[in-house]
């Protein structure tokens, strides 16, 4: 197995008006090709910006202030703008949340994905146009060549998804950040999605960071998890054992907060409290206030612990099973 | 599943739910002050205020009083001193008439029009509008078609035909430019008030049994004002500077009621022979009012726009 | 498309024809205009009989119905200041004022839009914010004063351009224009530059604006996040999105642009056909400014059409059927 993506030490800053705002704090993880890694977080705690700042899309008054990024062994972070541009789709892609918006409204589905594949490589027109319906077959697309010729409103929620899909994997990169790809999308196709997104890493070998508030949809489809929380991962490990074991008391309140993984009729538990606000955050450990096993330690900055293939930050980690 | 929305690309520190009413306008004015130009232009309409409303206290002479004017002191260059025994800072005209005192007298009469018609045109605008938005149907359907018509029609066009209409003087100038900027107060109005509508507390409103008068007025008005002040404010510049388009073009007000444009227009007629001074300052005052005007608009605009707060 | 078509023209048939009787009605109310054709001291007899003449005397309805039938058969009547036939006048006057609109929205367009998406591509750079500055001069300060600016500056401080007036005209492409020839540009360029500033200011808003907005849009991050480079993203995304309101803005701001023709060719003493409505007004020369109107009303309503086609084509969003 080789590693596709290597974040260390990321940091991501906002500047406000009052003061910096660190969205993303000192975040390390790998990644490896052919694994799905879900980076799960309720909204606002910077797993967004975290995608965004492995792409170098980051953009004012944002800011990435330290750390490095290495995709396929390069730090992306140590090259000039454009030499970055060209890992972009090629090495590293992206796609996004809301498939409405993703595609430009006024050019054709394939003149979009030719203009994708023209930029990395110089092919003729009708060929980038062969090798842009080709990638939508790959994701199941029926009728391909028409698509091509369609405008993205003439394409359903789903479609439109697939197509960005596709174009991410236009050039077969060795990873794709997938920012909360399905949370638009109706349920019966999310899960069609799902399968299709499986069955393609299985296919191509390419590494998925899969940026999500859902963990139900983390606990089906990834190998990896990293639990995000006020800019910072507090857990991870593979999939089965931060589902089954969770060690942080707020990766604990958040599985048991997740109605398909409980007995129907019981009352369902919830965290207390709300999401912080990053930009007055209680010292040390942010979930503090919101923990039921806080004390005044806690105060303090918390330690890692745990093992690489299940860390966890907190004085207080619950007992692994 | 914990009960969280989506989040977009970043993370934005929302500012405390509930603001009071002068925290919101001291809010507003700290982020005006953001901008030192927008700053500027409102100290310079503060000086242009003082200078035009109080023209008969601070100008050396009443340029109305055919009296006081003197034929010998005619095309005075700026800075010589008039047999009045006075220094003429800005020159005189043709008539002998002080500039600085007609500049002054001449602000004060543009700066009325410009505001009356404004504030006028903004109450038949938001009448319409309302009208408009809250009835829809048929009558929404041919108000906002008669405005839309207009509104693709040059407001110059428009008034000059008006004011050729209704012949010369301040109130008929007034009543043109008011007939010709309306819509765009009704467009506005008609288009902030129907996205309100729209929203579930107007509905809650209409269902209670209030007067439509009170729905109007206490609850879709206040949330159609801020693009209307905006609005509001170009539009009053846009007004004095149609008024000395209209008086530079000869339909406007006469020489003996001097505004802005009447000056230049009668300064216009000297540009050949060197006598810049005739022009060049009546312009100039022109100029800063109107841009500091505009200049304060953007800003307000920019202030109140959601998109820009942070 | 079709039924889009003939939506549109009927429209635009009730639109015209009720203008026309506003127009009508609107400039009857304005004083007599024997009395500007005649001698103060004519008698009473000659003065009647001009009335006659011209069908003064007929009530408003006879004298609309005799105009309708008039302008069916092509003729809009004769000018009471020059005694020649409307339409003759017009054709006459029309060619100077179109070059001058023409070389001033050529003007407009090639500064307004590159200087607008600079503006909005960086939009906190110093240029940008100069733009903008220079924006707001071009929108606020009357075009009747900066052309008097123009004419101080460059004709008589400088002495480098006339001072107004049309130049020598030559042919071009087998049509008569000024633009033929030097001495026609070097007429033209000044009232054209000062008609373009306005246009200019609203220009480079709306591009700004659009290309403001468009940065901030996921499809421009999608665009990013395949590699693509500004340059292209600029051109090839986001100029498409955007141009479709500033083609809207740009058609309805030709015809404006025709309107403040009439200020700048009073500045310059430009020949055109805005010269001609403000003399007409000035005179209460009647034929002239009616058909003038109802001509600027047509006009209008061409250009709204021509720029919903424009805008259906550039926006696959919008379907065009009846209605709309």
């Amino acid at each position: 197995m080789t590693v596709a993506l290597e974040v260390k030490g990321l940091t991501t800053q906002f500047g406000t008006r009052n003061g910096a705002v660190t969205a993303v704090n000192d975040v390390s993880f790998s990644v490896q090709s052919g694994r799905i890694m879900g980076l799960v977080g309720e909204s606002g705690s910077g797993k967004s910006v975290t995608g965004f700042s492995i792409m170098g899309l980051i953009d004012e008054p944002g800011r990435i202030t330290d750390g490095q990024v290495l995709v396929q062994g390069t730090n992306m972070r140590d090259l000039k703008p454009d030499a970055q541009r060209s890992m972009r789709g090629r090495n590293v892609a992206m796609v996004f949340q809301d498939p409405m918006m993703t595609l430009n409204p006024v050019l054709r589905v394939g003149d979009q994905m030719a203009m994708a594949v023209r930029v990395h490589e110089k092919v003729s027109k009708s060929a980038a146009w062969d090798r842009a319906r080709e990638a939508l077959e790959i994701v199941g697309i029926p009728a391909a060549g028409e698509r091509l010729q369609a405008y993205p409103h003439q394409l359903s929620g789903g479609m439109r998804q697939r197509v960005a899909i596709a174009t991410a994997l236009l050039h077969r990169p060795a990873v794709i950040i997938a920012d909360e790809p399905t949370t638009a999308l109706d349920v019966s196709i999310q899960g069609q999605i799902l399968a299709e997104v499986r069955r393609l890493v299985d296919e191509t070998g390419t590494a998925i960071v899969w940026v999500t508030h859902d963990l139900a949809v983390v606990s089906s489809l990834a190998d990896d998890i990293a639990v995000m929380y006020a800019g910072r991962i507090v857990e991870s490990g593979t999939a089965a054992e931060v589902i089954a074991s969770p060690r942080h008391p707020y990766t604990r309140g958040l599985i048991d907060s997740v109605p398909g993984l409980h007995e129907p009729g019981q009352k369902l538990p919830q965290i207390p409290g709300s999401t912080p606000q990053l930009a007055n955050l209680p010292s040390g450990c942010p979930f503090r206030p919101r923990c039921p096993r806080a004390t005044e330690i806690c105060a303090t900055q918390p330690p890692h612990s745990g093992t690489d293939a299940h860390s966890v930050l907190c004085h207080h980690p619950l007992e692994a099973s | 599943m914990p009960e969280v929305t989506m989040e977009n690309t970043m993370v934005v520190p929302s500012a405390p739910p509930e603001e009071t009413r002068a925290e919101r306008l001291r809010n507003f004015w700290s982020d005006y002050c953001q901008s030192w130009v927008a700053v500027l232009a409102l100290a310079v309409i503060a000086v242009l205020l003082f200078v035009s409303f109080g023209a008969s206290l601070v100008s050396p002479q009443d340029p109305y009083d055919m009296a006081a004017l003197d034929w010998l002191d005619a095309f005075l260059r700026p800075g010589t001193e008039g047999s009045g025994g006075y220094v003429h800072i800005l020159g005189t005209d043709n008539a002998g008439r002080d500039m600085l005192s007609a500049i002054f007298y001449g602000l004060r009469t543009s700066l009325m029009i410009g505001l009356s018609a404004g504030a006028l045109a903004l109450l038949v605008g938001i009448s319409v509008g309302l009208t408009a938005a809250y009835f829809g149907g048929r009558v929404e359907g041919l108000l906002m078609r008669i405005v839309d018509l207009q509104l693709s029609m040059p407001a110059i066009l428009l008034a000059l035909v008006l004011v050729a209409m209704l012949g010369q003087g301040i109130s008929q100038i007034i009543l043109a430019l008011v007939v010709a900027q309306y819509a765009y107060f009704a467009r506005t109005t008609h288009g902030a008030a129907k996205v309100e509508r729209g929203k579930d507390y107007i509905e809650a409103a209409r269902s209670t049994p209030l007067p439509t008068r009170r729905v109007l007025f206490r609850h879709l008005l206040p949330n159609v004002l801020p693009p209307l002040i905006v609005v509001a404010t170009v539009q009053v510049a846009s007004a004095i500077a149609l008024e000395a388009t209209l008086s530079f073009l000869g339909v406007g007000l006469p020489l003996t009621e001097p505004s802005l444009g009447s000056l230049i227009s009668n300064g216009f007629k000297y540009i050949h022979s060197d006598r810049y001074w005739l022009s060049i300052y009546p312009g100039l005052a022109l100029m800063v009012t109107v841009v500091a005007i505009n200049l304060v608009g953007d800003q307000v605009r920019t202030v109140l726009d959601p998109r820009n707060s942070r | 498309m079709l039924s889009f078509f003939i939506t549109r023209i009927a429209q635009a048939i009730v639109v015209v024809f009720a203008m026309s009787v506003i127009v009508f009605v609107g400039v009857y109310a304005i004083g007599n205009p024997i009395d500007v054709m005649i001698d103060p001291g004519a008698t009473q007899e000659i003065r009647q009989k001009l009335i006659e003449q011209y069908g003064l005397d007929q009530p408003l309805i006879q004298q609309y119905w005799t105009f309708l039938s008039n302008v069916a058969h092509g003729d809009l009547g004769t000018s009471m200041v020059y005694n020649i036939s409307v339409v003759d006048l017009v054709f006459s006057r029309f060619p100077a004022t179109l070059e001058l609109v023409l070389v001033s929205v050529c003007i407009a367009t090639c500064v307004g839009i590159p200087a607008g998406l600079w503006a909005g591509y960086r939009p906190n750079s110093i240029g940008a914010k100069l733009i903008m500055a220079l924006s707001v001069l071009g929108f606020s300060v009357p075009t009747f004063w900066i052309g008097m600016l123009l004419i101080m500056g460059f004709a008589v401080e400088l002495g480098l351009l006339p001072s107004g007036g049309r130049g020598d005209v030559g042919s071009l492409l087998g049509l008569p224009t000024s633009l033929a020839t030097l001495d026609g540009w070097s007429h033209v360029i000044l009232p054209a530059i000062n008609l373009s500033l306005f246009k200019m200011g609203l220009m480079i808003r709306l591009t700004r604006a659009g290309m403001v907005e468009a940065m901030g849009t996921d499809y421009v991050k999608f665009a990013r996040a395949q590699g693509l480079p500004d340059r292209q993203i600029v051109f090839q995304h986001i100029l498409r999105n955007i141009s479709i309101p500033i083609v809207t803005v740009f058609g309805l701001e030709l015809g404006s642009t025709l309107a403040f023709a009439v200020v700048t060719e009073s500045v310059f003493n430009w020949p055109g056909v805005g010269k001609l409505i403000i003399d007409s007004i000035l005179q209460l020369d009647r034929p002239v400014m009616v058909s003038y109107l109802i001509m600027v009303v047509i006009l209008f309503v061409l250009i709204n059409l021509v720029v919903d086609l424009v805008y259906a084509r550039l926006d696959p969003r919008v379907r065009l059927k009846g209605g709309a």
